[in-house]
């Protein structure tokens, strides 16, 4: 109990002293997940609502497929973004790794899949509920995904935020592409695996906590602005 | 509304995307390098001396011995900076880098738990140190991952005509691991290893253990300019400014007088070779 | 409308669907022109929203053939265009009363301004104008099949489908659904509705077509058939013995 008691201890020197290396490596582990998180987003919402709505042979392989890289080992991808990143890989001349860039890259491959498959399903559910009727009117393609993306909305939100906390929590993708550079690369995660590999384990537990508090807090944000905004078409 | 927050997230991409502090024409250096040297803080150390009197920034990746090697094979760093004397003589054979020089040593030692169940303390031969240890059957761990340390410590299993291996996983536990989670482990069981000064003298969980036979063995550090003709990219006006300066006086001095925690962990080459002159 | 711009008259030609051997729809054949409220009448099961779905394009026929206007029009879209259908459960998006109205219109390419108008002016019509912004599936059944027909009125659409509009519905709800109905046909709009319900099939239809068994067993004036069906499945039904 020593430990963790130290550990809340750490977390709050460290938080209240504004310590400054810690607000850099936060500001670099929020901007490294948001990011990916976002360009996730952009490219699995489409990907999920036009399969939601597609119907093709070889469909159901496609599923199992994408449902599967949900669950994608963070270190395989960060091996293979290595591998293209490094300068004899194909993409070598681009000078991208250990840099945040690289980590952006890696995470996005690690969370479009699950925002692509958790938009399909939810999508798919809410177009079975809406398809006569958006039939009815003779809705076009692009116009049937925009209603059902903005009608799912709240879901969605539930799915970028599970995308984000894969993100902002994996430490095996960031490390191999990013190197755990101080002040370059370094986020919350590989600084705590540093630490406690330095065997400063309760400076190590102050960072996770911290992590956990910054998820929190994600979290409470994204709870108040829909709760806001859902508000807003109750008056 | 909806309009508004598409732009802002737009701009708010675009502006993350621009993180990177150098754009491809200004790179900073990159230095490969192994836990040791940078889990003693001296890395840490030197780069900001070196950072004040130079204005070279250098970027540090942290790897195992064999993929610090890797990175400077594929030329994904322009210097690495490494401990295992037989793998940098075939890199530079393989004429994968083009400068190598001496940068300093550290020292092996033996560290175990303080109630020393193998009674090995002070023992001025590693042998019957090790022999005792199997005699005893008590706790050893090895790093088991091809690193300097392992390649040490099985240099001294065949001088005792021990083949720990056969006890592998009963009394002689191979980890895989780091330095760092190996002494971890060794701390909350209770076990015999070797390490390495720069690494035990920085390491904050000790727990119960405690230095029982020091300075086993030399272990010296050398650093290796990535061989331009192989990859065009290196930056060797900046790499070999880096490299002079630290095995010149002012890196070697700072090295010599490097304190953690009340200990000096490395010794520089210069003051080797003064000594052995 | 013109003459020119009208998708009717619609005639449908041994229309059939099979799901699987079973013949769910067999042999239909009818026409169906303007000014008069069609009403699809028959038993739970007889194939009427089949009907109804078949004709408005939901489905597609396994046998027969489905045309509209004279001549032949042979661009789908513009048929489409021209058509909406009502469903018995009214299906509305997670948004405002408002919001609902003005997605059908954007929907149809109607410019901003105009759909704001024209969502007010349909809301006004069907006396929602109050619940405007309120989320649309907090309204009660009846508001909400109200809420449907307002989304069809500043459409405007040349077809109607109603299918069983105002099932699970009270009768208050019922009556200002019909009134809306009749308001409809006033202003021009081809009413075709299902219901198994023969005091309402009474109170709106102008003719009937009592379908039973997935086969259309007559097409009569509605006066006539509340009288005397032609066939005896048609007595049977209006007697109350008919039930499927």
């Amino acid at each position: 109990m020593a430990d963790f008691a130290d550990g809340l201890s750490h977390a709050i020197k460290l938080i209240i002293g504004f310590d400054k290396d810690l607000i850099a490596i936060i500001g670099m582990s929020l901007k490294v997940s948001i990011s990916s998180v976002l360009i996730s987003c952009i490219i699995g919402f489409p990907i999920g609502a036009s399969l939601a709505l597609s119907r093709f042979k070889g469909r159901n392989f496609l599923l199992v497929l994408l449902n599967s890289f949900m669950g994608l080992p963070p270190v395989v991808v960060g091996l293979i973004v290595f591998l293209l990143l490094s300068r004899t890989g194909p993409f070598g001349v681009l000078g991208l790794l250990f840099t945040p860039t690289a980590m952006i890259i890696a995470q996005t491959i690690l969370i479009t899949p699950i925002i692509a498959a958790l938009t399909r399903q939810t999508i798919e559910d809410l177009w079975n509920e809406y398809r006569e009727y958006l039939k009815s009117l003779d809705s076009k393609i692009i116009d049937t995904i925009r209603t059902l993306l903005w009608d799912a909305r709240f879901s969605l939100v539930i799915i970028v935020l599970a995308g984000f906390g894969r993100a902002i929590a994996e430490v095996g993708a960031v490390m191999i592409v990013g190197g755990n550079i101080d002040n370059i690369t370094r986020v919350m995660t590989t600084a705590i695996a540093l630490e406690t590999s330095k065997g400063n384990l309760s400076i190590a537990l102050g960072l996770g906590i911290t992590l956990l508090l910054i998820a929190f807090t994600v979290n409470g944000v994204s709870q108040f602005i829909s709760s806001v905004l859902s508000k807003r078409t109750m008056l | 509304m909806l309009k508004f927050l598409y732009i802002t997230l737009c701009l708010f991409i675009l502006a993350c995307i621009n993180i990177n502090p150098a754009s491809a024409g200004n790179r900073d250096i990159l230095l490969a390098t192994t836990t040791s040297v940078d889990s003693s803080g001296l890395l840490k150390h030197l780069l900001s001396k070196v950072k004040k009197q130079t204005n070279l920034k250098v970027k540090v990746v942290v790897r195992g011995t064999g993929a610090v090697l890797n990175l400077g094979i594929r030329g994904d760093v322009d210097i690495v900076l490494t401990h295992d004397r037989k793998s940098e003589d075939a890199f530079i054979k393989n004429n994968h880098g083009s400068i190598i020089k001496d940068v300093m040593s550290s020292h092996y030692m033996i560290v175990g738990p303080d109630n020393d169940p193998a009674n090995i303390a002070e023992l001025l031969n590693v042998s019957t140190a090790f022999n005792r240890i199997a005699n005893t059957n008590t706790l050893f761990l090895s790093r088991g991952d091809n690193s300097g340390t392992h390649k040490t410590e099985m240099f001294f299993w065949t001088k005792s005509s021990i083949d720990p291996k056969l006890w592998s996983g009963k009394w002689y536990r191979e980890t895989g691991s780091g330095m760092g989670a190996t002494l971890n482990m060794a701390s909350v069981l209770g076990a015999y290893l070797i390490t390495e000064s720069g690494s035990w003298f920085s390491f904050g969980n000790r727990g119960k253990l405690t230095i029982l036979i020091d300075k086993i063995a030399p272990n010296p550090y050398r650093i290796i300019l990535i061989n331009p003709a192989k990859h065009s990219h290196i930056l060797v006006n900046d790499s070999l400014k880096f490299i002079n300066w630290l095995t010149g006086p002012i890196g070697q001095n700072i090295i010599d007088n490097y304190e953690v925690k009340g200990h000096r962990p490395y010794s520089s080459a210069s003051k080797i070779k003064a000594i052995v002159k | 409308m013109t003459k020119q711009e009208t998708i009717l008259p619609l005639e449908v030609k041994k229309l059939g669907y099979q799901v699987g051997n079973k013949n769910l729809i067999q042999d239909l054949n009818f026409s169906l022109v303007s000014g008069k409220k069609t009403v699809l009448l028959g038993p739970n099961g007889a194939g009427k929203s089949l009907t109804l779905r078949l004709c408005h394009g939901l489905l597609k026929p396994t046998n027969g053939s489905i045309n509209w206007g004279n001549p032949v029009i042979k661009n789908i879209n513009r048929i489409r265009h021209h058509q909406l259908m009502v469903f018995q459960r009214p299906v509305l998006l997670r948004r405002s009363v408002k919001s609902n109205i003005e997605h059908a219109l954007k929907l149809r390419r109607v410019p901003l301004n105009e759909r704001k108008s024209r969502a007010t002016f349909a809301l006004s019509k069907s006396g929602l104008e109050p619940l405007e912004n309120f989320p649309a599936r907090s309204l009660s059944g009846g508001e909400q099949q109200r809420l449907a027909l307002a989304r069809a009125w500043s459409i405007m659409p040349q077809v109607l489908f109603l299918d069983e509009p105002t099932n699970n519905l009270d009768p208050a709800a019922v009556r200002s659904v019909e009134s809306l109905i009749t308001s409809f046909h006033n202003s021009g709009t081809k009413i075709i509705m299902t219901t198994h319900d023969l005091a309402q099939a009474k109170r709106i239809a102008d003719e009937v077509l009592f379908i039973h068994n997935g086969k259309l067993l007559e097409q009569t004036k509605a006066d006539i058939f509340f009288y005397k069906p032609r066939s005896p499945e048609g007595q049977a039904f209006i007697n109350g013995e008919l039930l499927c």
